[in-house]
């Protein structure tokens, strides 16, 4: 077991090590010099636009040899230092992601463990039954093949517009201030609905058709055959089959969070929800490169991190792994 | 007996095939849309981006979907957003797929180091979300096309497929006719390509529709941020382009509903697809 988790957490750091790389050498190796491009947008004379360039490569440090500047990348990030935005100028990015990060958790755990345990028990109890299966399963087809944006777009229309049931942007009421009282917290829970909805459909179609495949392929198995020949009650088989089911499921959760996170990123610029995926929009159409490293980075550590929580929750609930690692090595 | 049996099994394989109706619904529908990219842009009165006339025209006989709020055409620009959108599909999920197979293919095959490490390549790949680097890319390049954003999308798309062919070749890899293979000194490139693939052409095929129906989406999601291609009209940017400037609220619904409904009939028609083989190969999920 400490096996399984060092080679996990060994693959981890590689992988931060490489994000954080890659977070440093794209902006420094791809074509085009932002702060050209900045001067050039700002219309000076060449005289003042060459203080000025000399000025911002020495404020960025892009004037010193390379290695040292990726050493100091990495010591700044360590210190939390992301540098400082360009959309909201004196803020340090650090603080602007700091304030967004709870949107995300408040949005996106919920839909991912809601869609989960929905999607699996649902098409577990869809599988093998014919009229299910032919009614319900095509709109499982439909919702996981749904872009999140689309189904976004969609909502905010129907539900916000047309109907004027739930609002469709922001995360609380643009007159109100976070507070804690009973009417903020009706704001906020009202604004997070539509959202939610969008993630958790689209997640819950493709979580459910996973299971309702599954499944049939492990009532196919020979265990189950043997057990219903044995006279076993239908329901403890198909229980039997959702125990073992389950674990790829858990092991798609994931593969799946990268998918989720690209969701989750549209579905917030949809609802102009203050999350990180709004952050990133603001990022790029405002050029706030230092924004768009810091959302990539805190997007990395998150991912990362909840990879970890999934192997934790695999090594709970599949006992072979807890046995077999001892063995296998 | 394999090459007795070979030409009956082959009709049964497409007698099962033609018999399912996942498979006949999803084909359908792809086909359909094929058939609407490449005849929509000669049969559409206007440019993707001319000035067609009235703004924010309902659909009519003039103009089929409508107009935008610029007074461009929606349903040229939805054709030829349905072009770029199988032109990803294609270029982006078969890169994909064939990194995947390469990737898969060495490591099970060769085992030991190399799988060692390209076992943790895919791993790494794996956990970073692709969307995140692919944005960050796009957001240097000024001037990006389908074809640059295909090969994006495909590189780094083909982890969980390299994942899937490993399994499978490390399970082929010590059947009898494999070894057979090594013992006359066969060469190991020639061992997987003619003995290892085609024990896999079922599920590489499927594999292939999985990553065409992925390569879509992503590049749909990436469109949708203003990060598409810089020079076509893309499906995920008539979303994008809808929302920016108020369809919502103008109530301009045939902008945003046409590219989303082609998006995903075309991907669910995918997925269909993919199940309705897979019951067509696999004896034990057809239905009787």
């Amino acid at each position: 077991m400490r096996q399984y988790f060092g080679r996990k957490l060994l693959i981890y750091f590689i992988t931060f090590f490489l994000a954080v790389s890659i977070d440093w050498l794209i902006p420094r190796f791809m074509p085009g010099n932002p702060v050209q491009g900045m001067i050039a947008r700002a219309n000076l004379s060449a005289e003042s636009a060459k203080m000025i360039y000399s000025y911002y490569m020495q404020a960025f440090g892009l004037n010193i040899p390379i290695w040292q500047q990726y050493l100091n990348f990495w010591i700044a990030i360590f210190h939390g230092d992301f540098g400082t935005s360009i959309w909201l100028f004196p803020e340090p990015v650090i603080k602007i992601i700091k304030d967004a990060v709870p949107y995300d958790i408040l949005l996106l755990l919920p839909a991912i463990l809601v869609s989960w345990f929905a999607g699996n028990h649902f098409g577990a109890f869809a599988a093998r039954s014919k009229w299910l299966d032919n009614t319900i399963l095509p709109i499982g087809y439909i919702l996981t093949a749904t872009p999140y944006m689309w189904l976004g777009i969609l909502l905010a229309w129907a539900l916000g517009i047309v109907v004027h049931i739930f609002p469709f942007s922001g995360a609380y009421a643009y007159s109100m201030m976070p507070s804690f009282t009973w009417g903020f917290i009706w704001s906020l829970a009202v604004h997070w609905v539509l959202p939610f909805l969008s993630l958790f459909l689209v997640m819950f179609g493709g979580w459910a058709i996973g299971m309702r495949n599954l499944i049939i392929y492990e009532l196919e198995s020979d265990y189950s055959h043997y057990l219903l020949a044995l006279g076993t009650p239908r329901k403890l088989v198909r229980k039997y089959a959702f125990n073992n089911a389950v674990l790829p499921q858990v092991t798609g959760l994931a593969l799946q969070l990268g998918v989720i996170v690209a969701g989750a990123l549209v579905t917030e610029i949809v609802f102009s929800y203050p999350g990180i995926g709004y952050l990133i929009l603001q990022a790029i159409q405002n050029e706030d490169y230092f924004l768009l490293q810091g959302c990539f980075l805190f997007i990395i550590i998150g991912v990362l991190l909840a990879n970890f929580a999934i192997d934790v929750v695999y090594v709970l609930v599949d006992p072979r792994t807890r046995i077999g690692m001892q063995g296998e090595g | 007996m394999q090459t007795v049996t070979k030409p009956k099994k082959k009709n049964e394989l497409l007698f099962f095939a033609l018999r399912n109706t996942k498979l006949r619904i999803g084909l359908a529908i792809i086909l359909f849309f094929v058939v609407l990219a490449i005849v929509g842009p000669h049969l559409a009165k206007y440019k993707p981006n001319e000035f067609a006339g009235a703004q924010n025209h309902p659909p009519s006989a003039e103009y089929w979907f409508g107009t935008t709020s610029f007074g461009d055409d929606v349903f040229s620009q939805f054709a030829s957003g349905l072009g770029a959108a199988f032109e990803v599909g294609l270029l982006g999920g078969g890169i994909g797929t064939l990194i995947g197979l390469l990737v898969g293919f060495v490591a099970g095959y060769r085992g030991g180091l190399i799988d060692e490490f390209l076992n943790m390549l895919t791993n790494i790949v794996l956990v970073i979300p692709a969307l995140m680097v692919l944005l960050i890319i796009a957001v240097y390049l000024k001037a990006r096309g389908v074809f640059i954003e295909s090969i994006f999308i495909g590189c780094f798309a083909w982890p969980w497929t390299a994942r899937a062919v490993r399994a499978q070749t490390f399970s082929l890899r010590t059947r009898d006719f494999v070894d057979m293979a090594r013992i006359s000194a066969m060469r190991p490139l020639k061992i997987i390509a003619t003995e290892i693939a085609p024990n896999m052409m079922s599920y590489l095929l499927l594999v292939f529709i999985l990553q065409f129906g992925g390569a879509i989406l992503t590049a749909a999601t990436l469109d949708f941020i203003g990060l598409g291609p810089t020079n076509v009209i893309s499906l995920g940017l008539m979303m994008n382009n809808a929302v920016i400037y108020g369809a919502l609220i103008l109530g301009v619904w045939w902008w945003f509903v046409p590219p989303g409904i082609a998006i995903t009939a075309i991907v669910g028609a995918l997925y269909v697809t993919n199940v309705g083989l897979d019951e067509a190969f696999n004896p034990k999920l057809r239905e009787m």
